[in-house]
């Protein structure tokens, strides 16, 4: 009788536990690169955690790490994460690709979600927005808008995105300004507001007159409102940096993406995926367009925010050759994710050498 | 490659503007160890400067404020420095460590909300004839008003450590607290003064780059320059006009770095960016290679702890 009590018992814990087990929330994760305050790329993730807050409410814990640097460091984090108890991680940056495959090979049953990076497995997902078509865009802006015919671009790592998004914005100004040049300065840092200050200050001394970026703060920005030319936001809209300088800028609004892995993940679903969504999904935005950018100039570069959404036109059309002299696409032809994944390569044109 | 765009003049005004916040730090850092204690708290000092100067300008509007603010705070962090060496007689080198850790830290907490706010921004020397002059106006006569500030600093040191009693007396301290303490000079006292000047500067540093230089606040904006002010400090073999002469070689190589790889040249970008730390290793190895002369500059008691012997 004592046993039967105890079994019985027993298995009404069990069941409750169970029960409250269903009921915990999912605990989410977010490893970022830069802090919450930069006002540019990590200001962009987190505003998509928000959203994947205010969407789930209790059903989700969401917690974020800032200004991880990328390597070990990146790895503890991830791992101090996974023991606590997280269950889906959001690994923000590039540099963290090889730490989120070792930490996911050690946790199986914790998601992952690399932003930007090409390697998976089968409980890492990868993800990026086609930043470049919002090169195109801006590229094409510039091209029409610099009197001096030279744009400056503040680069960051020589990785196969940053190769993308300078070819993207080169090609769109060539088109509408044949002679322009592009002055390319490479930080090596992805936040740095004083380095990027100081590459957008020498870019104006050398006669630069639009500044673009692929560095996350809006330091540039700033620089450029202060010495009166033209700047583009970059992830996010930068406007009150410049309210002056800012044409336009390319927005990255990752809270569709982010509600829907999180309800994946809810409902059981959650597979290995890689998503490279641009305009058309509404991965990457385009901000509004100054008052400064005149009207036919506008118009066109709305329709080529349309072409791109529609897939009617493509960033890179040929014919394009390589910096090199040799042929890369034929007239009419378009470049496929492959290559464009693994872009290494300046276009023709650009007068620099790419480091490696 | 297209070097007719590289303009020398200026090169030579950004960088003034970009070695200015190393000339502040280097000189207070200078007469600091000039007293005998090696703070390593600079960068500590520098970036919670940064902050304070930041947060009084936007609060306040009147940007003469923060950098009034930010004197004040890097005065205050160094006082906390000059306390546990001092009074408490930890040792120099740990403490200093452990206030540069708490002064990044202190300063992101402070600034969190700070991030994305634009401060009032700084008046420049407007003197238009003087300005006009070909090639020497538009380097000596176009700046913000700190630039010359760090410079007539940096001869008020020179004066007062050269020519002055107080200068001869902070000297003597430096060179051996034994001897200044038997002859009657409050050791703690003086090395307090210095500690607080040297904080002090390394706080008006920081705030020229959050308030002048960038102008923003992020959090770990000084990114590593306390440490380039201590290594100038040793550089310039403890003389303050080699203070500046080094920090603007650095300032310069910084800029020319950036400059040259928009110009296109085909030097590997790696190798432009080592190309201000490498030369400052190469100047260093140079003084230094002369080992009697090198060590002839350094203040004896540097680093030693002062136990008053009664």
């Amino acid at each position: 009788m004592k046993l039967m009590k105890t079994l019985m018992a027993g298995a009404a814990l069990a069941v409750g536990l169970a029960g409250a087990a269903f009921a915990e929330p999912l605990k989410i994760g977010f490893v970022y690169v830069g802090p919450v305050g930069d006002l540019g790329w990590t200001y962009q993730h987190d505003l998509g955690r928000q959203a994947v807050e205010a969407e789930f409410g209790d059903a989700v814990e969401t917690s974020y790490v800032e200004s991880v640097p990328e390597g070990a460091d990146a790895e503890r984090v991830m791992t101090q994460m996974a023991l606590a108890g997280t269950k889906l991680i959001f690994t923000t940056s590039f540099g963290y690709m090889d730490p989120t495959i070792n930490v996911a090979k050690k946790f199986p049953d914790v998601k992952f979600e690399h932003a930007t990076g090409y390697k998976r497995a089968d409980n890492v997902s990868t993800y990026s927005a086609r930043f470049y078509e919002g090169r195109t865009v801006i590229g094409h802006i510039a091209g029409n808008m610099s009197k001096t015919g030279v744009i400056g671009y503040i680069a960051s790592f020589p990785i196969p995105e940053v190769v993308r998004g300078i070819n993207a914005a080169y090609l769109a100004a060539k088109a509408v300004n044949p002679d322009v040049k592009l002055k390319v300065i490479w930080v090596f840092t992805w936040f740095d507001p004083g380095k990027e200050a100081d590459a957008a200050n020498a870019l104006i001394e050398q006669g630069a007159d639009v500044i673009m970026q692929h560095t996350d703060s809006p330091a540039a920005m700033t620089i450029a409102e202060e010495k009166g030319i033209y700047a583009f936001g970059q992830a996010s809209d930068m406007m009150q940096f410049g309210p002056n300088a800012r044409l336009s800028s390319i927005i990255d609004d990752w809270d569709p993406y982010y509600i829907s892995r999180v309800k994946a993940v809810l409902d059981g679903t959650w597979v290995s995926t890689d998503t490279w969504d641009g305009i058309g999904p509404g991965m990457t935005g385009i901000g509004a367009f100054s008052d400064k950018i005149p009207a036919d100039v506008q118009a066109s570069a709305q329709a080529i925010v349309d072409g791109l959404a529609a897939g009617t036109m493509h960033s890179f059309t040929g014919p394009i050759n390589k910096q090199d002299g040799s042929v890369w696409l034929a007239d009419g032809e378009t470049a496929d994710d492959g290559t464009l994944a693994g872009m290494s390569f300046y276009v023709e044109g650009i007068e620099s050498e790419l480091p490696n | 490659m297209d070097f007719s765009s590289l303009n020398p003049i200026a090169l030579i005004v950004s960088l003034m503007v970009a070695a200015t916040p190393l000339v502040l730090a280097a000189i207070g850092e200078l007469v600091v160890e000039k007293s005998g204690v090696l703070n390593l708290g600079v960068e500590g000092m520098m970036i919670c400067g940064a902050v304070f100067g930041f947060m009084v300008s936007v609060e306040s509007g009147n940007p003469w404020l923060g950098l009034g603010a930010a004197f004040v705070g890097g005065a205050a962090i160094a006082l906390i420095f000059g306390i546990l060496t001092q009074y408490l007689l930890s040792n120099q080198v740990a403490t200093g460590l452990a206030l540069t850790l708490f002064g990044l830290g202190f300063s992101a907490l402070l600034g969190h909300s700070y991030t994305g706010i634009k401060p009032p921004s700084f008046p420049k020397l407007d003197i238009q004839f003087l300005a006009d002059i070909p090639y020497v106006g538009g380097v000596l006569f176009q700046h913000d008003y700190m630039v010359y500030v760090s410079l007539l600093l940096v001869f008020a040191v020179w004066y007062f450590l050269k020519f002055t009693r107080g200068g001869l007396v902070l000297r003597a301290v430096g060179e051996s607290h034994d001897a200044a303490h038997a002859l009657g000079y409050k050791v703690v006292r003086i090395r307090m003064l210095a500690i607080m000047f040297g904080g002090a500067c390394a706080g008006l540093g920081g705030a020229y780059i959050s308030l002048i230089r960038v102008p923003q606040w992020t959090e770990g904006m000084t990114a590593g320059a306390g440490w380039i002010a201590l290594a100038l400090v040793v550089f310039a073999s403890w003389k303050p006009w080699r203070v500046v002469f080094g920090a603007y070689l650095f300032g310069g190589f910084t800029i020319m770095q950036l400059n040259l790889q928009a110009v296109g040249i085909t030097i590997p970008v790696a190798y432009l960016s080592m190309t201000p730390y490498v030369i400052t290793i190469i100047v260093l190895v140079i003084i230094s290679a002369d080992r009697k002369r090198a060590s002839a500059n350094a203040p004896a008691s540097l680093g030693r702890v002062f136990h008053a012997s009664h």
